[in-house]
């Protein structure tokens, strides 16, 4: 993995004629989790697409990319569905990347990822036969594989009952450290478990709030967690 | 064992409700021979019914062969280039404006009244639906794998390889199915305008003679071919193709 950089998005995006979001100032600290917050609509998922390089139907009057040059081939990308191909082994679905570039799987490493997220032996069986969190842990471990020094992470844990959810968001943040995240949610107890730095974001504005202190991944109980995790959802609330 | 006796039910409704229409409307043979008399006509003939299934079994094999590949090939070639779509799409479809009855006296003037014949036009008849099915599930390939494969660097040539075309393997299964069933129909229609030999010259010949129950034992005949050809591709498909299903 290459040194992790910072990202910046500054502008205005439009989708046609509809307007996504006006006069943002983004940016996303090298090494750290931001946590960009909002209700559905707000153009989230357009900002991440943006940097993912998949926003082709999206007109940008403005900049992005990072800090220290082109951002292409140094990201990976985690979606809410876990978008596994359901004809693929775990395995094979993990070192997808390194097949669809024409390299040869790393099967050493193949193993190693899918160790830190605790799937090692199933790696010959089909995504079928793994529960949802199961599922969205290969995900997890087909990213790692990538080994990128930006991930993008899209609601990635919302499908996910709540005992999985937390158990994901702590085996994400201690295998995705040091590298710089960009995660999107509308979760508030989410962003305040994980992000270095809130970002609230609504059709007009990006607001920074103070994340509790402590490590990441925060505790879910920690008083200071929950306070900002309330003071979030009043700002959603606020705003919609 | 449900279905094999709800089959074998169905099939001795059928026979009886065929020798009750013999017996109530007093049907003289050459019009409506009975199932016993078919059946009997079956086991005599046996022989000239076998070697005549099996020049139209060929047929449909290499009609059916042939048909999977090119209209697996188009469909490949059209979902990955929207130059051949802009040319080749309105083509296809006039092309199936055309009824392919009308085809069989050219092609038989073409290719003669041996195989070729036969085999192109079961292989006309079979390609739309085999093309036309797995193009629209190359089409339907899930937007957010593909841009996973795009943030993953992945060539369009790969990503179609390795996502688009094992993702459609399912709507390319449904096209085959029907081809199974369509690709008889086109050996038979280029048999009944010049051959010497096949299931369809047969029928010919015995309707031209009245022998009607020759033309219904070589009828079912066909119909039980055509049906363990279905159910024959049936199965490579759900244990080769469908495996992208959930």
């Amino acid at each position: 993995m290459s040194l992790a950089p910072s990202l910046f998005l500054r502008g205005d995006a439009k989708i046609g004629d509809a307007l996504i979001f006006e006069g943002i100032d983004l940016t996303v600290t090298a090494g750290q989790w931001t946590c960009l917050l909002g209700s559905s609509g707000v153009g989230k998922s357009t900002v991440l697409k943006l940097f993912a390089g998949l926003a082709d139907h999206v007109e940008m009057t403005g900049a992005f990319g990072a800090e220290d040059g082109p951002l292409e081939g140094r990201v990976a990308l985690m979606a809410q569905s876990d978008l596994l191909l359901p004809w693929l082994t775990v395995a094979e679905n993990v070192s997808l990347g390194a097949k669809l570039r024409g390299e040869a799987p790393d099967q050493a490493k193949i193993m190693d990822v899918l160790d830190r997220v605790g799937l090692a032996d199933r790696s010959g069986e089909k995504p079928a036969a793994l529960s949802g969190g199961q599922r969205q842990r290969v995900a997890l471990a087909r990213t790692l594989m990538e080994d990128r020094p930006v991930v993008l992470l899209d609601e990635p844990f919302s499908a996910l009952d709540a005992k999985t959810r937390a158990r994901m968001q702590e085996l994400t943040a201690e295998v995705l450290e040091g590298r710089t995240v960009l995660l999107v949610t509308h979760d508030p107890g989410e962003a305040a478990r994980l992000g270095h730095a809130i970002k609230v974001m609504t059709e007009s504005s990006l607001r920074d709030v103070a994340p509790p202190t402590g490590d990441v991944p925060r505790a879910v109980d920690h008083p200071d967690v929950l306070k900002i995790q309330a003071s979030l959802l009043a700002q959603l609330r606020e705003d919609a | 064992m449900t279905g094999w006796r709800a089959g074998i039910a169905s099939a001795l409704l059928g026979i009886a409700i065929w020798q009750a229409i013999v017996w109530i409307g007093d049907l003289p043979k050459f019009i409506l021979p009975g199932p016993g008399l078919v059946a009997e006509t079956l086991w005599k003939s046996r022989v000239t019914i076998a070697e005549n299934a099996l020049v139209t079994l060929i047929e449909v094999l290499v009609g059916l062969g042939l048909g999977a590949v090119l209209g697996g090939l188009s469909a490949i070639g059209l979902a990955a280039s929207p130059v051949a779509r802009a040319l080749v799409r309105p083509m296809l479809v006039f092309s199936q404006a055309v009824p392919v009855f009308a085809l069989a006296p050219i092609l038989t003037l073409w290719l003669g009244y041996g195989l070729l014949s036969k085999v192109a036009m079961a292989l006309i008849i079979i390609y739309f639906p085999v093309t036309s099915s797995f193009f629209d599930a190359l089409m339907r390939t899930n937007q957010d794998w593909l841009g996973l494969a795009k943030v993953m660097g992945a060539s369009r040539r790969r990503i179609m390889w390795h996502i688009r075309v094992p993702a459609a393997l399912p709507g390319f299964a449904s096209g085959l199915r029907l081809a199974a069933v369509y690709a008889p129909i086109g050996a038979i229609i280029g048999e009944w305008v010049g051959a010497s030999k096949g299931l369809g010259y047969l029928m010919l010949l015995a309707n031209g003679r009245a022998k009607i129950d020759l033309m219904f034992a070589s009828l079912i005949v066909l119909a039980v071919m055509t049906m363990c050809l279905h159910a024959s591709v049936d199965l490579f498909c759900r244990k080769v193709l469908d495996r992208a299903d959930h």
